[in-house]
């Protein structure tokens, strides 16, 4: 299981990072969605990684964290996938208003000379 | 009374929150709010400010505040933490706030829809950021703030600007990614997110999580220095600042000094004496960086030819040289960075204001503002302005006095807190006793060079803008806009003849940064259960 996730987040990543510096705008936002992906999986992990473990407390049972699975990483990934969806949703439209405004897609508001 | 530690968020956050409810076309009762609304943040920051200093409770040492929301023990819940830096940065994010909110009632409220929420919103993330003790909490504070800077950064849209945010947001989406990966590293390894609690288990780590917590340091780091413009990393600051319409620039200029209080705070608390073998973990990093950045930002202030970017490149030299200064890691050092911070981001913002009001009298800044006005269809209020636009006599005397003074302070030539700010912090740096080291020397040369930079730069600009243009008519600037460069000027000056008391508290500022014992003990309460430390790690 970790190294199916910890492949996913690479791949998401690398491809996340590529992405991100291709100079069209589109491109760049589809790698912020992607590294924002493997961010959020990361965060995630960090809790650590079990099957089957309860979610927060089991009845009967002292809190201790080799018994369940932390809660804290849970909150803090929710929280960053609003914070990212709301900031990606606002690239969004500068990015259309950038494609309105000067008439191309490049990141740089104007086509390179060739 | 112990509620005073929120009012700095809840009320701009209840101001902006009102008037997203009061309709686009009644700004008059929106500008009324948001100037109480600045105020009231003042007299609360001041007051905080008096606390922090241990003033009022008569007491010598100083009174770390705790605020705990919603009364959950300190280690589980979030906290607010209030001491002498985080008040010091509050009081200025108030001043600086008022100014540029007073500058905005002449135009620039009329340049775009929502001006007055965004405004709020961005003070609310400021005031939250300074203020919070948990590093999780800090992120979501430092969301507020760049989604707030993102609308006022592009206030009055246009193509420079939107090319200018384009970049600008893409480069904090990333930094804001770093942000977050730091932050679950180091929560994975340490197992806490509260500030001070994480202080005291840096040195306790095995050796093996020690290097990784280190790297996540690091990432954490790299996303602060975005925000302030290190070297590699500052290339978007002089396009995104110079873009901006003047009252955003002027509250957006204090951003990159987030990044680095971000950077003062955590790395004390985190890397400071009592961290075991990660002390001073990156110390020579930031020094190198600093120093790096004071090179670009002089190269760049000798480079430009436009006004706005002179004040973007003069953001760099200031962060380069905060950044250089705290590197070095000694408290007196630290004390004058600070001295420097605070006096540095009022010429800063002052400079931005005046830059606004030399240029409409040359016409392109004028050009910009009439365009985007059209643009949002603003005719009937053209009428009105006439009658509040109360002329001022000796427009170009005033602006000339302005100009001269922000360049005196940013420079760091005598007679101003500039001076004194440099001086503090080289006089330590020189005469700690036992021989001066080589990087003493090149920051030493770095700041006095950077002051000679900057003098030539605007002594060009300003000969250009006030003795060369013979086609410039005189620009008609109202009081409500000269009112607030005069009291950021003033407080440079306050901040001058009282350098005594200033400095006193600084240095204060700057021991209890180096030695965090106090802020740590008010925060995780005393006698540590040992089954609370929670190795919940991978």
């Amino acid at each position: 299981m970790e190294l199916i996730l910890a492949l996913g987040i690479g791949v998401l990543t690398g491809s996340g990072v590529w992405l991100l510096l291709r100079p069209r705008t589109f491109q760049v936002i589809i790698g912020l969605s992607l590294l924002s992906y493997a961010v959020n999986l990361f965060i995630f992990s960090t809790g650590g990684l079990r099957t089957g473990a309860a979610p927060v407390l089991e009845k009967g049972m002292a809190g201790d964290l080799a018994l369940h699975a932390d809660p804290v990483p849970q909150a803090l990934v929710l929280t960053a996938i609003v914070i990212g969806f709301a900031t990606t949703a606002l690239f969004l439209v500068l990015l259309l208003a950038a494609r309105g405004l000067t008439g191309t897609d490049h990141v740089d508001g104007k086509e390179q000379e060739r | 009374m112990d509620h005073l530690t929120i009012a700095p968020i809840v009320i701009p956050l209840l101001a902006g929150t009102l008037m997203l409810l009061i309709g686009e076309r009644r700004r008059p009762l929106k500008a009324a709010f948001g100037m109480t609304s600045a105020l009231l943040q003042l007299a609360s920051a001041l007051l905080l400010l008096l606390l922090a200093d241990g003033i009022t409770a008569g007491t010598d040492e100083a009174a770390v505040r705790v605020y705990r929301l919603g009364d959950w023990p300190s280690l589980f819940g979030i906290v607010l933490v209030l001491d002498r830096l985080s008040a010091l940065m509050l009081v200025l994010t108030a001043v600086l706030g008022l100014a540029a909110l007073t500058f905005s009632l002449a135009h620039w409220q009329r340049a775009g829809a929502h001006f007055h929420p965004l405004f709020q919103f961005q003070l609310m993330g400021l005031n939250g950021a300074f203020l919070t003790g948990d590093l999780f909490n800090l992120f979501v504070f430092f969301e507020v703030m760049l989604a707030a800077s993102y609308g006022l950064a592009l206030h009055g849209s246009g193509i420079a600007r939107v090319r200018a945010g384009l970049h600008y947001v893409a480069i904090n989406l990333v930094a804001s990614l770093l942000f977050l990966i730091g932050v679950s590293m180091i929560y994975g390894l340490a197992g806490t997110l509260n500030m001070a609690d994480l202080a005291g288990r840096i040195a306790g780590l095995r050796a093996e999580d020690r290097a990784l917590v280190e790297v996540g340091a690091a990432i954490l780091g790299i996303a602060f220095l975005i925000k302030a413009g290190m070297w590699p990393l500052g290339f978007w600051l002089p396009t995104t600042y110079a873009a901006a319409g003047t009252a955003s620039a002027a509250i957006i200029s204090i951003l990159s000094k987030v990044g680095i209080y971000a950077v003062l705070r955590l790395w004390l608390l985190m890397f400071g004496e009592s961290a075991g073998d990660s002390a001073g973990f990156g110390g020579t990093w930031l020094m190198i960086g600093g120093l790096l950045t004071i090179a670009f930002g002089s190269l760049a202030v000798l480079a430009t030819q436009n006004m706005a970017r002179l004040a973007g490149a003069s953001v760099l030299v200031s962060s380069g040289t905060l950044l250089a200064a705290i590197g070095t890691g000694q408290v007196a050092v630290t004390g004058g960075a600070l001295f420097y911070l605070t006096s540095s981001v009022l010429a800063i913002a002052a400079f931005f204001l005046v830059i606004e009001l030399i240029e409409r009298g040359r016409e392109v800044g004028a050009d910009v503002l009439a365009v985007t006005r059209e643009a949002f269809g603003d005719d009937e209020d053209a009428d009105e302005e006439e009658e509040i636009g109360l002329a001022i006599p000796g427009t170009m005397a005033v602006l000339g006095m302005g100009f001269i003074s922000c360049a005196l302070l940013l420079a760091g030539l005598p007679p101003l807190s500039g001076f004194l700010a440099k001086f503090a912090m080289l006089a330590p740096l020189l005469g700690s006793g036992d021989g001066v080291s080589a990087t003493t020397w090149a920051l030493l040369a770095a700041l006095i060079l950077s002051g000679l930079a900057t003098v030539i730069a605007m002594t060009r600009a300003g000969i250009d803008a006030f003795w060369a243009s013979p086609a410039a008519q005189v620009p008609r600037v109202q009081v409500s806009e000269v009112v607030p460069i005069m009291l950021l000027l003033a407080l440079c000056l306050a901040l001058t003849i009282q350098a005594g008391p200033v400095m006193r508290y600084m240095e204060a500022t700057a021991q209890s940064l180096h030695v965090p014992r106090d802020y740590v003990r008010s925060v995780v309460p005393a006698p540590q259960a040992p089954e609370q430390v929670e190795k919940g790690g991978p």
